[in-house]
């Protein structure tokens, strides 16, 4: 048995960083949503009108959806990679399993401002695609809407969400007991079935977390659209981050988070329900 | 030879009984530099019940992946019922298996996990109850048939293994070491069960294990493995009352090994000798411990060996007592009936016949 004050002891870093990092801020953050902006000076007077300009002016639900909507696109291409990826890993790569594990890994070392960069010199008008594109004489002049688009912001974020979720697939299908693959095959079903019916649905609950992360992950950018998205595909998080800045509103900047938060925290809570439901051993 | 082969040729129980299901020709397999299987030969009967036997590593297990297609033989062929076996996919082999830790679907209920084999053939979906029902009635688990597979104890899954594998009515069936990872009274109630349905469904069985009480039990024939070649096939009895190789006569049963040497018919080791057919020179015997009895406790035949052993120990086991005598310097195991405690010097037996010469 380990005494109390070991018990205390230990128990203490946690605490303080949770109370530092992660209640101080959200209590605060909470509590900025009910104040009010007058004069140019943060005054704390409760109330729910941040919340009631969030609802009237329509500006603010049409970026959410097309955040989402960019959300979305991400998730989808990114599983579309992923999968295939890890299930060829997993299950045909042999011997070039940890090669190609790593190769999968490394991109993440680098900066993401500087993958950023990369697309913008990919997709800019004397960028790369468009040099190609008029040297294979595909085009006559420089196409410009590769870039500024979110187009743009979905390929990119696609090209970094990609790795975190291709690891938890990766790290389900590595779970999956071969021996069922083997008496799937083993029962009369080819490879075709074998997956629909045995790797598949094993494989939900990593689909799902990878799913997860592109998704929420990408709800909360704000560097992808600056870069290489342009004005017709702001996202939620920079409408927050000019609200913080410029703008000078942090109460309704605070009230915007507080609403992402509540759905965020829902999306995880919901998806954290089908993967229990969905986890068999 | 089994007594069916006295049979005469038009009987047609007999020539069903032993027509080739299974026919193993110098397959060999090699894992990297590693030969796992050497050049392995065997034929398979119809309905017959076949025991792979052999200590981990003896290849046993990769012998029947070959077989189910889980892997390919290096060299050699497999057919079945004439045809080639070894160059089908395992999901076109009309093989099925049941695996060691019985490999069940956990997204599947009990009775998914029976009906899957059925649906991915293609089977009508009203057939597919029918059938699936059936498989669990045999195995008695139709009371779970909604259950989850990982809610089951190891026996359950067992069962449903069985069903999952039989209800497909494959040609042969592969089981490895399926009853390993039972406690010893449910292995003995499985094998009982295992060997009733054998017998009722008439459907080949090809076993895997390394426990040779369970070989014997089971089996109409035992292939004995070991590393990588096979060493002895034959029934249990005639593997146990004439092994070929001291390896086989100590695997199956206990054994004494006496070394003798043999001149001119008559073969001796320290004071014993008797006669025997074996060719001169130094020659290897097998006695089985029950083979040695005491003269005091019975008539003696006019042939017996007869010698003095000194009883260094003695262990009851219920209807028979085991021996450690000292003979000549060597021991000997003996298992005699019981009789309360024994000391000192007895004079005991063995007839020449029941000393089976081997290979070393």
């Amino acid at each position: 048995m380990y005494s109390r004050a070991y018990k205390t002891i230990v128990s203490l870093p946690p605490l303080v960083w949770i109370g530092m990092f992660l209640l101080l801020p959200y209590a605060l953050m909470f509590a900025h949503s009910f104040w009010l902006v007058r004069n140019g000076m943060i005054v704390h007077h409760w109330g729910l009108r941040n919340y009631a300009t969030l609802f009237q002016n329509p500006l603010y639900a049409e970026v959410l959806f097309r955040t989402m909507r960019i959300a979305a696109g991400v998730t989808l291409l990114s599983l579309l990679l992923g999968y295939p990826l890890a299930y060829y890993m997993s299950f045909h790569a042999g011997a070039r399993k940890d090669l190609l594990y790593q190769l999968v890994i490394v991109p993440l070392w680098v900066s993401y401002l500087v993958r950023g960069y990369a697309w913008k010199t990919i997709l800019g008008s004397d960028g790369v695609l468009n040099g190609f594109l008029q040297y294979i004489h595909i085009t006559k002049e420089p196409v410009s809407f590769f870039l500024y688009s979110p187009f743009a912001v979905i390929l990119m974020l696609t090209h970094i969400y990609t790795p975190f979720v291709f690891l938890p697939l990766y790290a389900s299908l590595e779970h999956i007991p071969r021996n069922l693959v083997e008496a799937s095959h083993d029962l009369g079903a080819g490879w075709r079935a074998t997956f629909l019916r045995v790797i598949l649905p094993l494989s939900l609950p990593g689909l799902l977390a990878g799913a997860t992360f592109a998704f929420v992950l990408t709800l909360g950018d704000f560097l992808a659209p600056l870069l290489v998205g342009g004005p017709s595909s702001i996202m939620i998080a920079n409408i927050v981050q000019s609200l913080f800045g410029t703008a000078y509103d942090w109460p309704l900047g605070a009230s915007i988070s507080v609403c992402i938060l509540l759905l965020t925290i829902s999306l995880l809570f919901l998806t954290e329900q089908l993967e229990k439901k969905w986890a068999y051993q | 030879m089994t007594p069916d082969d006295s049979r005469p040729e038009h009987d047609p129980a007999a020539s069903i009984s032993k027509e080739t299901l299974l026919e193993i020709r110098q397959v060999s397999k090699c894992f990297g530099s590693r030969e796992v299987l050497k050049g392995i030969s065997l034929e398979i009967a119809a309905g017959e019940f076949l025991t792979l036997l052999g200590e981990s590593g003896s290849g046993k297990t990769t012998l029947l992946r070959l077989i189910a297609g889980f892997e390919q033989p290096s060299s050699g062929e497999i057919r079945m019922a004439g045809e080639r076996l070894d160059t089908l996919p395992p999901y076109k082999r009309r093989v099925n298996t049941v695996f060691q830790n019985y490999a069940l679907f956990p997204h599947l209920s009990v009775r998914e996990n029976v009906s899957y084999g059925l649906q991915v053939s293609g089977v009508a979906k009203t057939e597919i109850s029918g059938r699936a029902s059936d498989a669990l009635r045999m195995v008695k688990m139709e009371e779970y048939a909604a259950s989850r597979t990982t809610k089951l104890s190891g026996g359950q899954q067992q069962r449903v293994a069985l069903a999952r594998a039989l209800v497909n009515r494959p040609k042969l069936l592969l089981l490895d070491e399926p009853l390993s990872a039972l406690d010893a009274n449910l292995r003995k109630q499985m094998q009982v069960e295992l060997k009733t349905l054998q017998r009722e469904l008439g459907i080949t069985f090809l076993f895997v294990t390394h426990d040779q009480e369970e070989a014997m039990a089971l089996s109409d024939r035992i292939a004995l493995l070991k590393d990588g070649a096979l060493e002895q096939v034959g029934s249990p009895r005639e593997i146990y009352a004439h092994p070929a190789t001291s390896y086989a006569a100590q695997f199956i049963g206990q054994t004494n090994l006496v070394r003798t040497d043999v001149r001119g018919g008559i073969a001796r080791c320290g004071s014993l000798q008797w006669g025997t057919t074996s060719s001169d020179g130094n020659v290897l015997f097998s006695l089985r411990p029950e083979a040695i009895h005491r003269v005091a406790d019975g008539r003696v035949p006019t042939d017996a060996v007869r010698f003095h052993g000194l009883i260094r120990q003695q262990i009851f086991s219920g209807s028979s007592e085991q021996l450690e005598l000292e003979v000549s310097g060597a021991l000997l195991k003996a298992r005699v009936p019981a009789q309360g405690p024994l000391a000192g010097a007895h004079e005991f037996w063995f007839s020449p016949s029941d000393a089976v010469a081997v290979l070393e």
